[in-house]
């Protein structure tokens, strides 16, 4: 479990920078392009030591950006395109290596796919730690003193990059080193979660912190909660339904995602649909003071009882529910079974109007619009018109007192 | 005659070969406002580009100051265009000034007080003082804009380029930032923006450069904005040159 802790929290921290250049799916095309270095170093050295496994990775890791990036600059091969060709391209001299020279030795590829976290606790050991977590702690602890170093560096080549490198901070630079740092931590995760849990896990507590936070800083710290809260849930699903543990870690850190999607808030679903309950029930008491004030403007002795009035603004239980808010804060009241604006809601029935009859004049007189068609906009406008847009428009008609149908605008 | 800020000797630009810049040469004395102005494909963001070495010349050099730019990055203020950033990115208004500063302090260095200080009096230089610590989501065009330009601000530069600041930006900013480019004329600055509105060229700016692929024209704006040199810039479709560099692209002669 400490393991698949240090791992999440690893890929987190790079994870978060991917996301924000928008190169999520680089860290899936590393993860997998990595393959052949991992098999050179091996045939090469004969050991699956840290060391050569990392310079294997590396090397792999920069060739694989090398030629993605020569390919969509110079051959203008669409950069997901290139991406494409270049990590199935690598990956698959990676499987054609492994079956070539490393028949009848310990390379599973299975184990590439799932990782192998099961097993942690009973491989070798180095330094009285487990390997898988030796090294996973190397690479989190190596992540951590890049971000911390060149923090500055790395937030400004994500944002601005441009601005970057005309202050010298080469953002192609920039862009190797995360690569670089990108490929060290597939490998490290590689034994443990398998190579396509680290792409979730390079992404997905990242874009879970992503919805979640407005600093950078937080959203770094939030990630690497996040990947390792997924951690522990994975883990005890899986030790719960006994399956593949990096497999419940990924279901987890899923799991997060959706429930962030629900309460972020401000993409979050529950908010959006709070949000436009909000803006409808403000549409409709806009609809309903300005309907009443059209009334008594026209002195008709029609009178609204509440049924009638919130079918009049098109019904159902919001209309119902405006209404009640109207008679809540003053603005109308019923009096023998019908509803009347009180002085307050005249006022402010009167301030929309203003804004609607202003709004239908402005289409007219300086759109041309024909007459029939300009009711309609308005009435979608009228709610956003503050006192300070009525002005503007007041000061820039040439008749700011009729509205084109010859009704007065209110003052 | 006062100092040459910027020169530009010889360029050639090309993109895969295709050449949007052709054998530019100019020269803009220190302190002056100019508007480098052309249709659109002009070369105008190209031109800012290759000054600010992001994009590679062909042939030709920049000088900043009589040197090569890469020995005046600290001179050089700069100010994209506002779309060329992620806005959804989470940063706060003051993070995104403070990066105005990070040229200056180099590689590892953090910022401390003193760039903070420098973030904040650019920000009330701007009018968003009290923007400081809002997320740069929740700023309007006009806001981003000056966010920008309070960066560039905090980058304390003798020179500026500013690509397109008055593109989609509402009548308050765009006085502020008039307001703003004369007074970095003032101090002593030297300014140069991109700009689309002809009709303000005149008002807003002392020098002007007219492009269009090639170098129409560049000097003071009261002789250089003539009807005349204006009609060369827009009037009728440069075809030539078009068709020249399209054959460079395929590397074969005209048919």
């Amino acid at each position: 479990m400490l393991t698949g802790i240090t791992v999440n929290a690893a890929c987190a921290l790079v994870g978060c920078f991917l996301i924000l250049r928008k190169m999520s799916m680089m860290g899936d095309a590393l993860s997998h392009a990595v393959l052949p270095g991992l098999v050179v170093a091996f045939v090469l050295t004969g050991s699956r030591s840290m060391v050569p496994m990392f310079v294997g990775a590396v090397i792999a890791g920069l060739l694989t950006t090398f030629m993605t990036q020569t390919l969509h600059q110079y051959l203008r091969v669409p950069s997901d395109a290139s991406m494409g060709i270049v990590f199935t391209a690598m990956f698959a001299v990676g499987v054609v290596l492994v079956k070539q020279f490393t028949e009848g030795l310990h390379f599973d590829i299975g184990c590439v796919y799932e990782g192998a976290l099961e097993y942690v606790p009973f491989g070798e050991r180095v330094a009285g730690l487990p390997r898988q977590l030796f090294t996973s702690l190397v690479v989190l602890l190596l992540n951590f003193a890049v971000l911390i170093m060149l923090w500055k560096e790395l937030k400004l080549s994500a944002f601005d990059p441009a601005l970057a490198t005309t202050m010298g901070f080469s953002a192609t630079k920039m862009h190797y080193l995360l690569m670089v740092l990108v490929s060290v931590t597939t490998v490290a995760s590689f034994e443990a979660v398998g190579s396509i849990l680290v792409v979730a896990m390079l992404i997905v507590p990242a874009s879970t912190a992503h919805l979640l936070s407005d600093r950078l800083g937080w959203m770094v710290v939030l990630s690497v909660l996040i990947g390792a809260v997924a951690a522990v849930l994975g883990f005890w699903w899986a030790t719960y339904w006994d399956t593949s543990i990096s497999g419940m870690m990924t279901v987890a850190a899923g799991c997060l995602y959706a429930i962030a999607v629900l309460v972020s808030p401000r993409y979050g679903l529950i908010s959006s649909v709070l949000r436009n309950i909000r803006m409808s029930l403000l549409v409709l008491r806009d609809d309903v003071l300005a309907m009443l004030y059209r009334i008594e403007e026209l002195k008709s002795s029609k009178k609204f009882s509440i049924a009638e009035t919130a079918a009049a603004v098109g019904g159902g239980w919001l209309a119902s529910v405006s209404i009640f808010q109207l008679q809540r804060s003053g603005n109308i009241e019923q009096a023998s079974g019908s509803l009347q604006l009180t002085d307050q809601g005249r006022e402010a029935a009167r301030r929309l109007v203003r804004s609607h009859r202003l709004w239908e004049t402005y289409l007219v007189e300086q759109l041309g619009m024909p007459l029939d068609h300009v009711h309609e906009p308005a009435h979608r406008v009228e709610h956003y018109i503050d006192e300070q847009i009525q002005e503007q428009l007041a000061a820039e008609l040439e008749t700011s007192d009729q509205d084109p149908h010859g009704r007065q605008i209110p003052h | 005659m006062s100092q040459t800020a910027f020169e530009v000797h010889d360029m050639t630009v090309a993109y895969h070969r295709r050449p949007v810049l052709w054998d530019i040469d100019l020269e803009i004395p220190e302190g002056k406002l100019v508007g480098i102005v052309g249709p659109n494909g002009a070369g105008k963001t190209t031109l800012i580009k290759a000054a600010l070495g992001l994009v590679q010349l062909a042939s030709g050099k920049v000088e900043i100051y009589g040197k090569s730019y890469e020995e005046q990055r600290h001179l050089i203020g700069y100010v994209p265009q506002r779309e060329s950033v992620d806005w959804d990115f989470p940063v706060t208004v003051r993070d995104v000034v403070l990066m105005g500063t990070y040229g200056r302090l180099g590689w590892f260095r953090r910022p401390g007080k003193a760039e903070l200080e420098i973030a904040d009096r650019s920000l009330q230089h701007v009018g968003m003082g009290a923007f400081a610590k809002r997320q740069i989501r929740q700023l309007s065009g006009g806001q981003q804009q000056r966010v920008f330009l309070a960066r560039a601000l905090a980058q304390e530069a003798q020179i500026y380029f500013l690509d397109e600041p008055f593109a989609g930006v509402d009548a308050a900013t765009e006085s502020a930032i008039v307001e703003l480019l004369e007074e970095l004329r003032t101090s002593g600055k030297t300014v140069l923006v991109v700009h689309h509105d002809l009709q303000t060229v005149s008002d807003y700016f002392d020098y002007v450069i007219l492009l269009n692929m090639r170098l129409i024209a560049c000097g003071p704006v009261e002789e250089t904005f003539t009807n005349e040199n204006l009609q060369k810039t827009y009037g009728g479709r440069l075809t030539i040159l078009d068709e020249a560099a399209e054959a460079i692209r395929r590397s074969k002669p005209l048919q």
